[in-house]
Formats: structure tokens, C-alpha cells, sequence
């Protein structure tokens, strides 16, 4: 069976986005390929006429630390992300949330620009990124440029850049300062899909004091598109990480987040109710690794 | 087409590809490496995992093209020559392959772990086999032999058969032995259907209603019948035979023609036949269908209103079902106290890991030939001839390995359709269904309502039941009414109830067919009476153990149907010794309390108890026979043949086992010939736990008769009585003199003596419900103790750990046996804790693996005590009786109940949602 009719290996950017241009029909990036092959054969996806590989690109295969950034390249896979002692110290959250995605024939090849790219309202890769104020490097013909990653969703499977001419090649984020730390965490249901229930990110920063000088806090689905919870960061900020501010920060999350009942996957109050589990367990976590 | 080039397994290879081409396809189809599995082509099951560059990915969704430059190794890549990798030997040796479609994706997944991690941890192990199922359920079995290999491997220790205490007996039965054909499954040598392929074969593909319920009213083939490399378009009216197929009622039609109806969304309506599975698959989508929509019922309650939509115009029920033992009003004023509640389990997916595949290929006799990995031979070939209007001599059905069967595979799938495309077209045609359509089109576990009614005294004693039953049996027959019946027996439970009464209605609705699965009924019923029994005992404040110990069934007994045991009831034995082993893990304490796991306020851990009983054989009147024949050959080997199948369960090597030990011969030289209609007799159907007892029967006469014509001749050449011949180690001693199989057989033939001899076996007589007489001739039973953990804030459950003891009566291939028990543990916990198959409207909903998830390695838990007790029944071969449904039943019921005592939530339902029991969980504590 023959799922597209052409298949691109561009060694550049440059090459790929080319490639993406030119393409005569319908044309899709494919990294690992674990999202899209799927789509297609199951009909949520258009049929495609030309797939272009960009895996074979080493520059989007890079991991590393620029003056106060840390550059990802788009085509890192989970397993490299989890495996990465960069990543370790600098996105403990995104090693977390990538470690927990498909098993690990899944995260041999599956990358972490194809989990944004996909645009899921949960995705681990996603979601993890965004609670580190991750931009993102998309390409074209015309150049690159760097956009926020919150600013690329549009919905569900949907995003910002022109699929047909654009291509994430890469992330940057904050390198991780002192007295900072992440945490990822999800829940999961037995049955059906492999996508959380809920899933949260959290890095926060830590004055002298031990007390949250900054905070941000993402989390999946809540919403048409991944979240970031700017009000409950809003009150986090500035407070001790107690049981009060903890409480009040459960009720402001609760009210800016819109939750929904999911058909075999999840009711509303369910997912409320995982709110507060999630927000303890993420905050906890990256509070003490703040500390060390 | 683009070129590839690449490495596998060391060898450079370089060919044309399609773009759009997957690995998996490239290494099977066109590099003919076959070992390679797929299972479900989503990504979702590990079996199609092969090493790129030494990493582990899914070879069914890895663009061919992504491998160009690298180096490729499958399973057929890791022996070194005749030598097993160790981790193939440990393996076979540990009894981590039962059916073995599975096993190439876990062996190459644990080498790559084994080469990242020379000593792996058991966490480590999980982790890395996370995502690689197996639905025999070997995971623990895989476990140890990664510990094994691993062992092996850096410390040179020898690869051992594990050890267990119901090892022994006889010099062979009973011994633990490796798989006759675990070999081939480890290397990827082994021969599944799809890994056929004759010179010209054209693929088929089939046309489905995709509606629940509606009269076809326009079928228009013209568009399909010219596109290039079309062979044939076939339709219901082109059928020559008889268009109606299944096992006891002929209500399901092959293709259902144009004036029909539908009934269910898996109805074919049209096949073809085309150079390539992509032409097929066009084909069907330029056929133009239109349907009269009809109202749907999807619901078996409903389905019973007399103003219902009618599935067969004879009216929905398929069957009522009755028992009627004692004065059931009359028990009920001896009551008590009497308790009442109603239960549901839904329809399950029996997942087995290698879909439907059918090969047919007409002969020069005019008929056809079958390769089919199916569970009852004979039962396809009749239906086959049938629809094909053929004599049932030109229909040859013959039966590569199965790759797990459980009840899913006793139906018609696509045998029919691929024989017809054969005739058509006169070429051997392959119908191959992925995993959509497996689950679209096979029937399923029953969902079944059930409500019980109790009536006891205050000190426990049961003095009535009375059950009502509801089946849901989809949109035909099937096995429907046979299931049901032994839901309607097994629904008092394994319980001296002295006053019953059962009402079971097996419904017809438009939703799938349901039909054999693995506890056949029985897993239903033991749901509901474990559950309410649980219930009884805490509101009499008895032991839940306690209670069921005082109404288990024992010798001497009369069981609901007024069967009197007289043998082989070792449930009380059972009971005693899982709660015994149950109570050594709680140190004594009493293990239905809720406890909190150390420093996890939000956790709590509790046992939950449950026992139950399964029926060996077909019972209830049903004639149950195998014939088995055997064959002395020239070089002194024997073959033992048989219809029989072997779907993973260990059937090839019972049958060896047994005729080895009766001619006291090395296993070696006995080979097993399954599933072939033209050379095998028929063994009937490989369903209801039989095939050990009944085949084995079987199996032990043909060789005794076979023993007893070497017998015969040698004590008249040698003139000697029969008693001073013996047999032993493959040589027989007459006097002094010692002489070889092979120089028996010569000596036999010679004087034109038979050396290849038939022996039918005639199981004991049973009778149908109403009747007088036993409708069973065994029982197995089964306790089973599971502790669980319940996360009080999100609801989830985890099962800790398991304790279960069975009545096997006696346990022949204690390898396989493990492997069964552990196995039926892993699914029953499957049952209860991920897999619902979920139909809305007569639409499916699960649809594909990713939305049905059966048990991974890291739902097996982290201690399993498996006990065997050995009650023999006599008329079983050595005292053995069934064991292939039973381990599954008690499990469902013993984590509910688990869950109760460690969160005080009760659930009438499978499987357990964890959504709603949190939100219980709230609630109660409000
Ligand atoms: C068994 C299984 C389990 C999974 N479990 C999880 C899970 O637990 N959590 C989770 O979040 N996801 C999960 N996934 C989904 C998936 O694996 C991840 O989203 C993965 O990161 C996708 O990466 P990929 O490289 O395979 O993407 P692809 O499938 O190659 O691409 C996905 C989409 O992104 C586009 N794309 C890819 N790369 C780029 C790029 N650089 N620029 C622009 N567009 C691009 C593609 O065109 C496509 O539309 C699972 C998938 C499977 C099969
Ligand atoms: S994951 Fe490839 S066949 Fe299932
Ligand atoms: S042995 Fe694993 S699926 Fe059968």
C-alpha cells in the first residue's frame, strides 16, 4: 500500500522548504511520522501527494546552550530528548512530559516539533514547552523568524504558520537560572487513546526567601488549544507556595480554565477535579527542584 | 518507485519501493523476511518492531525510504546460524511464547534493551517493553526470560526450564518441556497465514454495510468491475451455493444481496479480486450502494419489547433459556434474608494479536484449497463447501499456526469470500483483514444484564437463586445460544443452591455478532453471583472466604441443573489454599481491610476474593468426539494427527506429550500434525476448554492402539505374552532382545499389518437443560484472590498482587499450564480495568487498538502466586480436565470486590471507570 506518491529526504532547510513549495498537490512534513501516518490512513488527515522527510536535517537535530538560551532542534526525538544531560538540567518538565509519550519505539522516532506541530490542545511535548515561554523558529522560502509558541495554535490540529510553505525548525527557552525548576505530570485513562485526561506544566522561580518570584503554569485540554494559565500564574506570583495560597490558586486555575466532558475519554467534573491533583503534584515538584 | 538501499540484518539489499511504502511491508512483501509482524498497523502494539541502527521502531509505520544507509535487523537477523541468541533460548524455555505472533516484536525489543543495559531491572524491563503487547498474556513469563538471556550473557549461567511444584508424575507427562514449534516462533520461521504467497495470487477485499440497519436497494459494480486490475466483482446474487454461513443457525449471509437487509455495520455486500490490496481497496469504493435505512435496536432488554425492530423476521429472541431446580418460592420463604442486584458487563474484543487471514487456491479437482488459521477446521470447510455449492470433499481447509484465537476465530471470516474469489477468478486469492476490520467483523464477548436474586439463612446457607439473564448477541447467531446457556448454568455460581430459578434471553440486536470468548458465558455470570456474594457476606458479617466455603460445591454435591458430583471437585481445596497463600502475604491480618499505602494518605490497598467453575467440553447434549489417527514411520518417529488447532494454548505439545508417554517414546520422535481436513480427522472444534481433555483422549487411545498392534506383533513373532514387552526411551525390550520403532514398523509391514491406525473418541454422554442426565462430564474450578490499589483523588486502580489456585485434575504440560493461568489472570485483568468495546447506535466506537486497549506489561502485577491443584477426573487423560477459560473468569469479580474493601465504593459494572468512581469516592465522603 502506498500512502503518498512522493517522498522527500532534503538534507536543508533550505531544500525542505523548497520542496514544500513547489510541491505539485498536497504536500505534509513528516518527522517521525507517528501522528501523520496514522491521520492519513484513518481518514483524519487529506490524502497527501508528497511527504517531505526533514529528518535527515542535522540542523534541526541540535540540542544546545546559547548564551542564555537553549536551542532544540525541531526534529529531536523523545528518546534523544530524554536522554539529553542538557535538557536534564534545563527542561526538566519537557524530559518528563517527552518520557511519558507512546513507548519507546514511539519516541525513537517520534520528535518533539511533530508533537507541537500536531497542535493538540494536550500534547506532552507541547504543553511541557509552553510552561518554559518557548518561542519558536518557523522557516520559509522567505527566511525564518521566531514567534511565541502560544501564538502557533489556531485550535485543534490547527496552527498559525502556512503548513504548506512554513516549517518549525527549532525551539529556544530561557536557560534554567538559580533557585529555578519544572515539573510535568498527567493523568491517564485505562481505556482508549493515549492522549492525558489532563495533563500540566510548571516552572517556577524562587526568591531568596523560598517564595515564588515567578511562576508559569500550562496545561492540557483546556481549551481549543494548549493553555497557559496567566491568571493563576498572576496570583502565584510574589506568594509563598503554602496550603492558602495553594488553595486559592486551585480556585482561580479552576475558573480560567474551560474544561469539557469528552466522550469515553472524560467528564468535566472529572477533569476538575484532577485540577487540583495535577497543580499540587507540578508545583510541588518544581518548587523542590527550585531548591536544589 | 525510488530506489532504496539498505542494510538487513548485515546484508545490503537494494530494490524499488513505492514512496508511500512501510518497512514492514518492504521486509515482508518484497524481501520475503516474514518473521516480521503486523498486528495492527497503528502504531499501537510493538509486534512489527525491528532495530534501525540499533533502536527499536514500528516497522508498520516507518516510511521504507527513512531506512535508506542504514542497517536493518529482524528477528530472522538474530540467531547465528543453528545457534539461538539467548534471549530466543530463554524464551522457548521459560514459556514467554504461546501463540508466538507476539514473540518476534518482544525478542527483538528485549535485545535492544539487553544491548543498552547488559543486567536490566525489572522496572527497566517494563519500560522498555511498555508498549509491546502480547495477548496470550506471557509478559511474566518474558520477564524471566530477559533475566534469563541476561544472565546468560554475562555471567555464562545456563539457560533453565523453570521449576514448579506441580511438576512430575510420569516420565513425560507432566514434566516441564519446551513448545514443539517454539523454535520456529522465536526464530520468525514460524508460518502464519499472511506469510504465504503463491505465483499469481490476486488480493480480495470486501465491501461493508457501514450502516446497522437497512435494506440494500442499490448495488451497482459497473464503475469497479473496469477499473485496471480488477479480476472479479462478486455479489450476492453470483453465489453459487448456499448464501448463508454459521456454526449452528444459517441466519448470516456471506453477501447479502440486493432486496436484503443488513444487520449490522460489518455486513459484506460486495468482494472483489485485484492485482494489488490498493486496487481492491479502490475498487470497493466505486461500487455504488444505497440503503433504505431501518430503526435499529442496539439494546438486548429493549430488544425483547413487542413493538422492537425486528433483526430476523422470526422475531429477536434467539433463544429463551431455563433452569428450574427445587421450589424457588419455597426457598425464598425459607429465606432469611435475601438480597437482589443487577449487573452489567459490556462486549469485549478478543484482540487477538494476528488478524483474519484466508488463502484460497483452486485445485485440479475443481475444488479449493484453504489456508486459514482458524479454530475449527471441518466447521469451515462444511461452510465453505456449502456456500460454494461444492461437495465438502473438493473443499481442503488447512491450518498454518494461529496467532490467537480465544473464541474469535471459530466463526467464518473471510474463508467464504476468498474461496468464491478463487473460483471466480481461478487464482489463488488472499483475504487479509487489518485491524479495522478484524474488529469490525468478528463476534464478540456478549454484553450481557444480569440480575441475581439470593435467598439465605442468617448463618449463610444459600437456600435459593434466581437469575435473569440478558444477552446481547448482535446481528446473527453465531455461537449466541450455547454462550448464553452456559451464562444461564454458571450463574448460581459453583454453590449448593437447593431452589433455582433462571430466565436467560439471548436477544438478537443490529449491533456486531457476539459470540465464543474465552469463559463462553460463564465469565459473565461469574461477574454478577461473585459480586453479590462479596455483598451478601458483608451484610451477614461473615468472611467473604467463609461464606463461599460453606456453599462451595463438593463431592457429592447436586448442582443447579441436578447434576450429582461424584469426582474432581476441588473448589474447597482451591479456596483454602488461595486464602492460605493470600494470608501469608497479609502476615496473617485480615486482607478484606482497607489499608494505606506506606506514607500515601490518597491510596489504599485492599484483597478481593472470588471463585468459579467452568465446564470442560461442549456439554449440554452436544455429541463430543475427536478422532485422532496415528502412524508409525519408517524411521521410527510417530505422527499423531488431528483437526484440531493450536492457537497458542499448547495443544501441539499435549499431544505430544501424551503419545510420547504412552509408547514410552522421546519426545523428539513424536511429531503433531494439526488442522487439515484432507489428512487430519476431525478433532471438532477447538473451543470450550476441551482440546486437552477430548483430543488428548483422543490422542492417548490412537497411540495405545497403536502400542498395541506393535504389541501384537511381537508377541506373536516372538512368542511372548504382551506383559514381557515393555516400552521405554524409544526402544522396546522383548526378552533380551532389544528392537527400535523403526524395526517394529518393518517387521509390521512386512506382514501387512496396519502402522497407521484411527481411534475415534466418544466422550461421555451428556444431555440438554430439561433433560434428565449430567450436562456436563467435568468441571474445573478456580478461587482467585487480588489485591488492588485505589487512588482515592483520580480513581485509578491498580491490580498489586494476585493469588489464584486451580483445579486442573491434573496438570499435564505444566509449562503451557502456567502460561494459560497467567495469561487468563492478565486478561480478566484487562477485562476489568481497559478494555470496553464500545458500540453507539449499532455504530463501533472502538474501532481500532489505540481505543481498545487490552493489558501491557505494566498492568501484570508485581506478585502472582499461581497454585494447581490436582483433583483427577477419571475419565480425563491422566486425571486432567479443562484449564484454557477458567483463569480469566474469577478476576473481574475479585478486584471489584478489591476495590469495595479498599475504598467502600460498589460497582455493578465492567470495566471499572475510574472517572465515576472518583467522583463516588467524593461523594461518599461528603
Ligand atoms: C502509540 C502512540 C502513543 C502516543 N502517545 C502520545 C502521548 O502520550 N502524548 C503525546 O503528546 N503524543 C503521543 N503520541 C503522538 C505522537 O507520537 C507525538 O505527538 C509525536 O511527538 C509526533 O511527532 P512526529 O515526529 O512523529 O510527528 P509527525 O507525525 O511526523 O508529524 C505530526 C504533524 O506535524 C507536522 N510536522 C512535523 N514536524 C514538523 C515541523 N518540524 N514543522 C512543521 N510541521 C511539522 C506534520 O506535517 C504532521 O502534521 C503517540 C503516538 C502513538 C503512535
Ligand atoms: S505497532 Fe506495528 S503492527 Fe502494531
Ligand atoms: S504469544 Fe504474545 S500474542 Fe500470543
Amino acid at each position: 500500500m502506498s500512502l503518498f506518491q512522493e517522498y522527500m529526504q532534503p538534507d536543508t532547510i533550505e531544500e525542505a522548504v523548497e520542496n514544500l513549495k513547489d510541491a505539485p498537490g498536497s504536500v505534509a512534513v513528516i518527522a517521525g511520522g507517528t501522528d501523520l501516518l496514522l491521520d492519513i490512513r484513518q481518514g483524519r488527515h487529506q490524502a497527501v501527494d508528497r511527504v517531505v522527510d526533514i529528518s535527515g536535517i542535522s540542523e534541526m537535530q541540535e540540542v544546545a546552550l546559547e548564551e542564555n538560551f537553549v536551542y532544540l532542534g525541531a526534529s529531536v526525538t523523545h528518546k534523544q530528548i530524554i536522554s539529553n544531560s542538557l535538557l536534564a538540567e534545563h527542561a526538566q518538565c519537557v524530559v518528563e512530559g517527552c518520557g511519558l509519550i507512546g513507548g519507546p519505539q514511539v519516541r525513537n522516532v517520534a520528535t518533539i516539533g511533530g508533537n507541537v506541530s500536531h497542535a493538540l490542545p494536550a500534547g506532552d511535548g507541547t504543553i511541557s514547552l509552553l510552561a518554559l515561554d518557548t518561542e519558536v523558529r518557523i522557516a520559509s522560502t522567505d527566511g525564518v523568524r521566531w514567534r511565541p509558541l502560544i501564538e502557533i495554535f489556531a485550535g485543534p490540529g490547527k496552527v498559525t504558520f502556512d503548513r504548506k510553505n512554513e516549517l518549525i525548525v527549532g525551539f529556544r527557552f530561557p536557560a534554567r537560572g538559580p533557585r529555578e525548576g519544572s515539573a510535568f505530570d498527567r493523568v491517564m485513562r485505562p481505556q482508549g487513546v493515549a492522549i492525558a485526561i489532563l495533563n500540566m506544566a510548571g516552572w517556577v522561580k524562587l526568591d531568596e526567601k523560598g517564595d515564588i518570584e515567578d511562576v508559569r503554569l500550562a496545561c492540557g485540554p483546556a481549551g481549543p488549544k494548549p493553555f497557559r494559565a496567566r491568571k493563576t500564574e498572576e496570583f502565584i506570583k510574589g506568594k509563598s507556595w503554602d496550603e492558602a495560597s495553594y488553595q486559592e490558586a486551585c480556585r482561580i486555575l479552576a475558573d480560567e480554565v474551560s474544561l469539557r466532558t469528552s466522550a469515553h475519554r472524560a467528564t468535566k467534573e472529572y477533569r476538575h477535579k484532577l485540577l487540583p491533583v495535577l497543580l499540587q503534584k507540578v508545583l510541588d515538584s518544581a518548587v523542590e527542584r527550585a531548591k536544589l | 518507485m525510488k530506489s532504496l538501499t539498505f542494510w538487513v540484518n548485515d546484508k545490503k539489499q537494494t530494490l524499488e519501493v513505492e514512496a508511500g511504502e512501510m518497512l514492514a511491508d518492504v521486509l515482508r512483501y518484497r524481501l520475503g523476511l516474514t518473521g516480521t509482524k503486523i498486528s495492527c498497523g497503528e502504531s499501537e502494539c510493538g509486534v512489527c518492531t525491528v532495530l534501525v541502527e540499533g533502536e527499536p521502531v514500528l516497522s508498520c509505520n516507518y516510511p521504507a525510504l527513512k531506512a535508506a544507509g542504514k542497517h536493518v535487523t529482524t528477528i530472522e537477523g538474530l540467531a547465528q546460524g543453528e545457534k539461538l541468541h539467548p534471549l530466543q533460548e530463554a524464551f522457548i524455555k521459560n514459556g514467554a511464547v504461546q501463540c508466538g505472533f507476539c514473540t518476534p516484536g518482544q525478542i527483538i525489543t528485549a535485545a535492544a534493551l539487553l544491548s543498552s543495559k547488559a543486567d536490566p531491572t525489572d522496572q527497566d524491563i517494563e519500560y522498555a517493553l511498555n508498549d509491546t503487547l502480547c495477548r496470550c498474556g506471557t509478559y511474566p513469563a518474558i520477564v524471566n526470560a530477559i533475566h534469563a538471556a541476561s544472565d546468560k550473557i554475562n555471567h555464562n549461567k545456563p539457560i533453565e526450564f523453570p521449576t514448579y511444584d506441580f511438576v512430575g508424575g510420569l516420565e513425560v507427562v507432566g514434566q516441564v518441556v519446551a513448545r514443539p514449534e517454539a523454535r520456529q516462533k522465536v526464530t520468525g520461521a514460524a508460518v502464519y497465514t499472511d506469510d504465504i504467497t503463491f505465483p499469481d495470487m490476486l488480493f480480495g477485499a470486501t465491501l461493508r454495510a457501514g450502516i446497522p440497519h437497512g435494506r440494500l436497494i442499490k448495488l451497482d459494480c459497473s464503475k469497479a468491475k473496469k477499473l485496471p486490475g480488477i479480476r472479479a466483482v462478486f455479489t450476492a446474487a453470483d453465489i453459487p451455493g448456499r448464501v448463508n454461513h454459521g456454526l449452528i443457525i444459517q441466519d448470516w449471509p456471506a453477501l447479502v444481496g440486493v432486496g436484503e437487509k443488513v444487520r449490522y455495520v460489518g455486513d459484506a455486500v460486495a468482494i472483489v479480486a485485484a492485482d494489488t490490496p490498493e486496487i481492491a481497496q479502490k475498487a470497493l469504493a466505486l461500487i455504488d450502494v444505497e440503503y433504505e435505512p431501518l430503526p435499529v435496536v442496539t439494546d438486548p432488554v429493549e430488544a425483547k419489547a413487542e413493538d422492537a425492530p425486528l433483526v430476523h423476521e422470526e422475531g429477536n429472541l434467539l433463544k429463551h433459556i431455563k433452569v428450574n431446580r427445587g421450589d424457588i418460592t419455597l426457598g425464598f420463604e425459607q429465606a432469611e434474608i435475601i438480597f437482589e442486584d443487577t449487573y452489567y458487563t459490556p462486549a469485549y474484543e478478543h484482540a487477538f494479536m494476528e488478524p483474519e487471514c484466508s488463502i484460497a487456491r483452486p485445485v485440479d479437482n475443481g475444488g479449493v484449497e484453504i489456508y486459514v488459521g482458524s479454530q475449527i477446521a471441518y466447521a469451515d470447510r462444511d461452510q465453505v463447501a456449502a456456500a460454494l455449492g461444492l461437495p465438502q470433499e473438493k473443499v481442503r481447509v488447512r491450518g498454518p499456526l494461529v496467532g490467537g484465537g480465544f473464541g474469535g476465530k471459530e466463526d467464518i471470516a473471510g474463508q467464504i469470500h476468498a474461496a468464491l474469489l478463487a473460483q471466480a477468478t481461478g487464482k489463488p486469492v488472499k483475504v487479509l483483514y487489518d485491524r479495522q476490520e478484524s474488529m469490525l467483523v468478528h463476534p464478540k464477548r456478549h454484553a450481557t444484564q444480569i440480575r441475581v436474586k439470593l435467598g439465605l439463612k442468617r448463618d449463610g446457607t444459600l437456600t435459593a437463586a434466581q437469575t435473569e439473564l440478558y444477552g446481547d448477541t448482535g446481528a446473527y447467531a453465531s455461537l449466541g445460544a450455547k454462550v448464553m446457556g452456559r451464562a444461564t448454568t454458571h450463574s448460581t455460581g459453583p454453590y449448593i443452591v437447593p431452589n433455582v430459578k433462571i430466565d436467560c434471553y439471548a436477544m438478537y440486536t443490529n449491533n456486531p455478532p457476539s459470540g465464543a470468548f474465552r469463559g463462553f458465558g460463564a465469565f459473565q455470570a461469574a461477574f454478577a453471583i461473585e459480586c453479590l456474594m462479596d455483598k451478601v457476606a458483608e451484610e451477614l458479617k461473615l468472611d467473604p472466604v467463609e461464606l463461599r466455603r460453606m456453599n462451595a460445591l463438593r463431592k457429592g454435591s447436586i448442582t443447579n441443573t441436578g447434576q450429582h458430583l461424584t469426582e474432581s471437585v476441588g473448589l474447597l481445596e482451591c479456596i483454602n489454599q488461595t486464602q492460605a497463600e493470600m494470608l501469608k502475604f497479609t502476615g496473617g491480618e485480615d486482607p478484606f481491610l482497607s489499608r494505606e499505602v506506606n506514607g500515601e494518605p490518597g491510596k489504599r490497598r485492599s484483597w478481593g476474593f472470588a471463585v468459579t467453575f467452568k465446564n470442560t467440553g461442549l456439554g449440554e447434549g452436544a455429541p463430543d468426539n475427536a478422532t485422532a489417527e496415528i502412524e508409525l514411520l519408517k524411521d521410527g518417529s510417530v505422527e499423531i494427527r488431528i483437526s484440531s488447532a493450536e492457537i497458542g494454548q499448547g495443544l501441539v505439545t499435549v499431544l505430544q506429550m501424551i503419545t510420547a508417554q504412552e509408547l514410552g517414546l522421546p519426545l523428539d520422535k513424536v511429531n503433531v500434525y494439526l488442522s487439515d481436513t484432507d489428512l487430519t480427522p476431525d478433532g471438532g472444534p477447538t473451543t470450550g476448554s476441551r482440546q486437552t481433555y477430548i483430543s488428548g483422549n483422543a490422542a492417548r487411545y490412537a497411540a495405545g492402539t497403536l502400542k498395541n498392534a506393535m504389541l501384537d506383533t511381537l508377541a506373536e513373532k516372538l512368542n511372548l505374552s504382551p506383559e514381557e514387552i515393555g516400552f521405554k526411551d524409544g526402544v522396546i525390550q522383548a526378552n533380551d532382545q532389544k528392537l527400535s520403532f523403526a524395526e517394529v514398523g518393518e517387521l509390521m509391514r512386512a506382514e501387512g499389518r496396519k502402522t497407521r491406525l484411527k481411534y475415534e473418541y466418544v466422550s461421555p454422554k451428556t444431555t440438554p437443560l430439561g433433560e434428565k442426565g449430567d450436562k456436563h462430564f467435568a468441571y474445573s474450578f478456580a478461587a482467585q484472590a487480588i489485591e488492588v490499589e485505589v487512588d482515592l483523588v483520580t480513581g485509578e486502580v491498580r491490580a498489586v498482587r494476585a493469588v489464584g489456585a486451580t483445579d486442573v485434575g491434573k496438570a499435564i504440560n505444566p509449562l503451557g499450564l502456567q502460561g494459560q493461568v497467567e495469561g487468563g489472570l492478565i486478561m480478566g485483568i484487562g477485562h476489568a480495568l481497559t478494555e470496553e468495546f464500545i458500540v453507539e447506535n449499532g455504530e463501533i466506537f472502538t474501532d481500532s487498538l489505540s481505543r481498545y486497549r487490552m493489558p501491557s506489561i505494566k498492568h501484570v502485577p508485581e506478585d502472582i502466586k499461581v497454585i494447581i491443584v490436582e483433583d483427577p477426573t477419571a475419565e480425563g487423560p491422566y486425571g486432567g480436565k479443562g484449564v484454557g477459560e477458567i483463569s480469566t473468569m474469577p478476576v473481574p469479580p475479585a478486584i471489584v470486590n478489591a476495590v469495595y474493601n479498599a475504598c467502600g465504593i460498589r460497582l455493578n459494572r465492567i470495566p471499572i471507570d475510574q472517572d465515576w468512581l472518583a467522583l463516588e469516592i467524593e461523594k461518599a465522603a461528603r
